[in-house]
């Protein structure tokens, strides 16, 4: 009974032409604006590392006081911390595993002299990073916590990174010179792509990422001027020292907490360090502090802009007003075969049968308006890709996922939006339609 | 025209005549919300930066192996690019308006105040800064080159010997006038500093909508510093007239040939700059106006599909009020009457639904209040899309001939 019915479907479909070319057009066109605005806030949107995004933490604490946020978040807190309190929370270990970390960038010097030197993104990082974030590695692996004691001259650099220096061969172990400094290969990681890369989203969380990782105190030692946002209250010393004695904050800090009594342990830490601060003198104020999960972060963050934003809402409201074109129009030819149905039901077709048969109908109006929709849709994608920065629509691209949510989303809402001509169609009194033939 | 059978007739189809006009109603509360951020969008975008943008040309350089000579070579390199023929100026700076990076310094005016009087974009410059972008001096007087000193990277905190400002900073910080003289006070600047020059123009490195900057968009100082950095930093350079294309090639040369120990990540004008800094408002304007377009594309194939039908249906009515002595005009009118009621029924719903959806979006995305204007012309818009949308089926109607009502059906 269901081919027959997609059969009839489709002959009714090819008997008017025009209407139904209309009716398929305006889904396609809703579909295919809708999916395009969803796909690039489904790119932006999505969880980074869903292994393990909520048991990675981002620990805030108010070193500024009550009275010296600059017009800036209304819940009184900075997003990154001072070295002072960087320092504290690391040397605590109260997380199975933590780091304090900043990019810099550096100028790499190439194996040829006669080349011009490129500048990277560098991150100071503790060896937790590696494998707080899950990061793979192609070649060797993570520097050694002695490392990070020793402030030892040692790099993990990325694959690109090795592509281009060493042709892709095992480079572990071989020396590479940062702004005239030699450093020893530890690892190569493997092809990691964190989108958004959640870890510092000042920095292009879309864009190119780091591209070589260091030891945190070495650069600190080295005196790397940190890329990126920095904010400052009141007056700080001159010079590197002071920079490191302020409260100007400009590091970022994850932590890895397994657990959810781990989570409650470290709140608990976190507000007893504010409260030692507290009594040493240096904070003036009762504990604020504040720990929150990828995912909130990225919340916290913002990091969706609001046109991404106004385009889902504009495009929504433009699938709307599509499918209640088709439900018009749908209305209009189904009525128009009122004589039909009419017919069909004298002859002994129940109520459920002209329905099932409607829907059926409406059910291939909406399979073609999505496919032309999904066309529609890469065709918009291309041009968001050529019309916006990298930062919005790099990453966005039709998956699988897209492509089922795209038909399913047509099919469902030309359905939803056909039940009303199909139940007025059901209702067709076989005998007044028969009488005015 | 007569109402009561137009309005009997569409009671009788009902859903179609709600479908068209609550349709309406969307594109139109759509239609001006786009239009609305359309016009931010482009005003946004046009801001003037205060420099002369089509001779000036940005240079980013940064040095290899922090060099103990830096102050020597960046003299060096900028007596090198004042002296390439076709250069008006040249100097070195932090960042530039539209580059997106930069440093704000709360300035107050008394020494003991807790919160800023004023916010302002810092920038780094010698005498040669006014020159080189191209800026309008209004009041006081330029750097002289016993004001310029070495700063060695921003944790380098020895205050200015005085400071350029804008004048909608001056005009904020002493709104009687008579700023130049005066002293204000910087956040990261121990000790006081005297306001020596203004001038008219010079926007922050800020420009995205909403962004840092918008609060304080031609809020800006100016601090006489040579700005000796291992990290990145700008030499802005000024073409003379017509020499842009020369310059853009030769000068970067030039600062290859004095040394390769440095990264030039980027060569570009500041025309290039203001295109890269608002790719994104133009997108958002170009998409917002195709789906502006498709969306009344939709509408009007909507209403034509619809009163088509509408028209298929009634032919033996027609035909019999054409026989009755009804002129091809009446029909034609028919049909135009019922689409300017159920469009009127729509513009005045979108209107509502436009002021609302704009309400939420105030909230939301800190957008600005909706032009009442915009609503009108939406409306208007909607009403005559309606008519022209309606005409080709009104024409269809009219053509039926009154012998029709003779025929059985």
């Amino acid at each position: 009974m269901f081919t027959y019915y997609f059969r009839l479907g489709l002959r009714s479909l090819r008997r008017n032409m025009v209407l139904t070319g209309l009716m398929i057009a305006a889904i396609a066109v809703g579909i295919g604006a809708c999916m395009t605005a969803l796909t690039v806030f489904r790119a932006m949107s999505g969880d980074p590392i869903p292994q393990k995004s909520n048991r990675l933490f981002a620990p805030q604490i108010d070193n500024w006081g009550p009275d010296k946020h600059n017009g800036g978040a209304a819940d009184r807190l900075e997003f990154q911390l001072s070295y002072i309190d960087a320092m504290g929370l690391m040397k605590a270990r109260a997380a199975k595993h933590q780091s304090a970390m900043y990019a810099t960038r550096l100028p790499l010097r190439p194996a040829d002299a006669k080349q011009k030197p490129t500048k990277v993104f560098v991150r100071a990082a503790f060896t937790d990073f590696f494998p707080m974030f899950d990061v793979p590695f192609k070649f060797g692996g993570p520097w050694s916590a002695a490392d990070d004691e020793s402030r030892a001259a040692v790099v993990v650099i990325t694959k690109d990174t090795n592509d281009r220096l060493f042709g892709g061969t095992n480079s572990v172990g071989k020396t590479i010179r940062l702004d005239n400094e030699p450093y020893t290969v530890a690892g190569v990681v493997d092809d990691w792509r964190l989108l958004p890369r959640f870890y510092d989203i000042t920095l292009r969380p879309f864009g190119d990422g780091d591209a070589i990782f260091l030891p945190f105190n070495r650069a600190i030692d080295k005196k790397m001027r940190n890329v990126g946002s920095t904010q400052c209250n009141g007056d700080t010393d001159p010079g590197w020292e002071g920079r490191l004695k302020s409260d100007c904050v400009w590091l970022q800090f994850w932590a890895e907490l397994p657990a959810e009594t781990d989570v409650q342990a470290y709140r608990a830490f976190l507000n007893n360090y504010a409260a030692e601060q507290q009594s040493l003198g240096r904070f003036h104020w009762p504990p604020h502090t504040q720990l929150r999960d990828v995912m909130q972060w990225l919340q916290y963050m913002k990091i969706v802009p609001s046109e991404v934003r106004i385009l889902i809402l504009v495009s929504f409201g433009f699938l709307l007003v599509c499918l209640m074109n088709a439900m018009g129009l749908m209305l209009a030819k189904i009525m128009g075969r009122a004589g039909d149905i009419g017919v069909r039901r004298a002859l002994g077709a129940s109520r459920a049968a002209i329905f099932g048969q409607c829907l059926i109908e409406t059910g291939v109006v909406g399979l073609a308006g999505g496919l032309f929709g999904l066309i529609l849709t890469a065709l918009g994608l291309w041009a968001a890709r050529s019309l916006l920065t990298k930062e919005f629509v790099a990453l966005a691209h039709l998956d699988w996922a897209d492509t089922g949510i795209a038909v399913l989303l047509a099919v469902s809402a030309t359905v939803l939006a056909g039940l009303y001509p199909t139940w007025r169609a059901a209702h067709v009194q076989p005998a007044w339609q028969l009488k005015t033939q | 025209m007569e109402f009561g059978p137009i309005i009997s007739a569409m009671r009788r189809n009902k859903v179609g005549a709600i479908l068209i006009a609550v349709q309406m109603a969307i594109t139109l509360a759509i239609m001006c919300n786009a239009l609305f951020i359309i016009e931010q969008r482009v005003a946004l975008s046009q801001r003037p930066t205060g420099a002369d943008e089509a001779n000036v040309l940005l240079i980013t350089n940064q040095w290899v192996g922090n060099p103990p000579d830096a102050s020597a070579r960046l003299q060096g390199d900028l007596a090198a690019l004042r002296a390439l023929p076709g250069v008006q100026d040249a100097f070195a700076t932090n960042s530039f308006p539209m580059s997106g990076g930069g440093s704000t310094e709360g300035i107050r005016l008394h020494e003991d105040q807790k919160d800023a009087t004023a916010l302002a974009a810092l920038y780094f410059g010698d005498e040669h800064a006014i020159t080189a972008f191209g800026l309008k001096l209004v009041a006081g007087r330029n750097f002289n080159s016993g004001d310029v000193v070495d700063k060695v990277g921003y944790t380098d905190l020895r205050g200015p010997t005085g400071i350029i400002v804008t004048r909608v900073l001056a005009d904020k910080l002493f709104p009687d006038g008579n700023a130049v003289g005066k002293s204000v006070y910087g956040a990261a600047v121990k000790g006081q500093t005297p306001i020596i020059g203004i001038v008219e123009r010079l926007q922050v490195p800020w420009v995205s909508a909403g962004g840092w900057g918008s609060k304080f968009n031609d809020s800006s100082m100016i601090e006489p510093f040579n700005f000796v950095s291992v990290f990145p930093f700008y030499y802005v350079v000024r073409a003379q007239p017509g020499q842009m294309n020369a310059v853009l090639q030769s000068a970067p040369k030039k600062l290859f040939d004095i040394s390769r120990a440095r990264v030039i990540e980027k060569t570009q004008t500041m025309t290039a700059a203001r295109a890269e800094a608002y790719k994104d408002d133009k997108g958002l304007v170009v998409i917002l106006s195709v789906v502006c377009a498709a969306l009344l594309a939709v509408t009007a194939f909507g209403i034509v599909g619809l009163t088509s039908y509408w028209v298929a249906q009634r032919r033996r009515q027609i035909g019999i009020r054409r026989a009755l002595g009804a002129t091809r005009n009446a029909i034609i009118q028919y049909f135009q009457t019922e689409n300017l009621l159920i469009a009127g029924a729509g513009a005045a719903i979108g209107v509502a639904l436009a002021v609302s959806l704009n309400l939420w979006m105030v909230n939301a995305f800190e957008m600005q209040r909706l032009n009442t204007g915009y609503a009108l012309i939406g409306a208007i818009v909607v009403l005559l899309l309606g008519q022209a949308a309606v005409l080709w089926p009104a024409l269809k109607a009219a053509s039926i001939p009154p012998a029709l009502a003779t025929r059985a059906a």
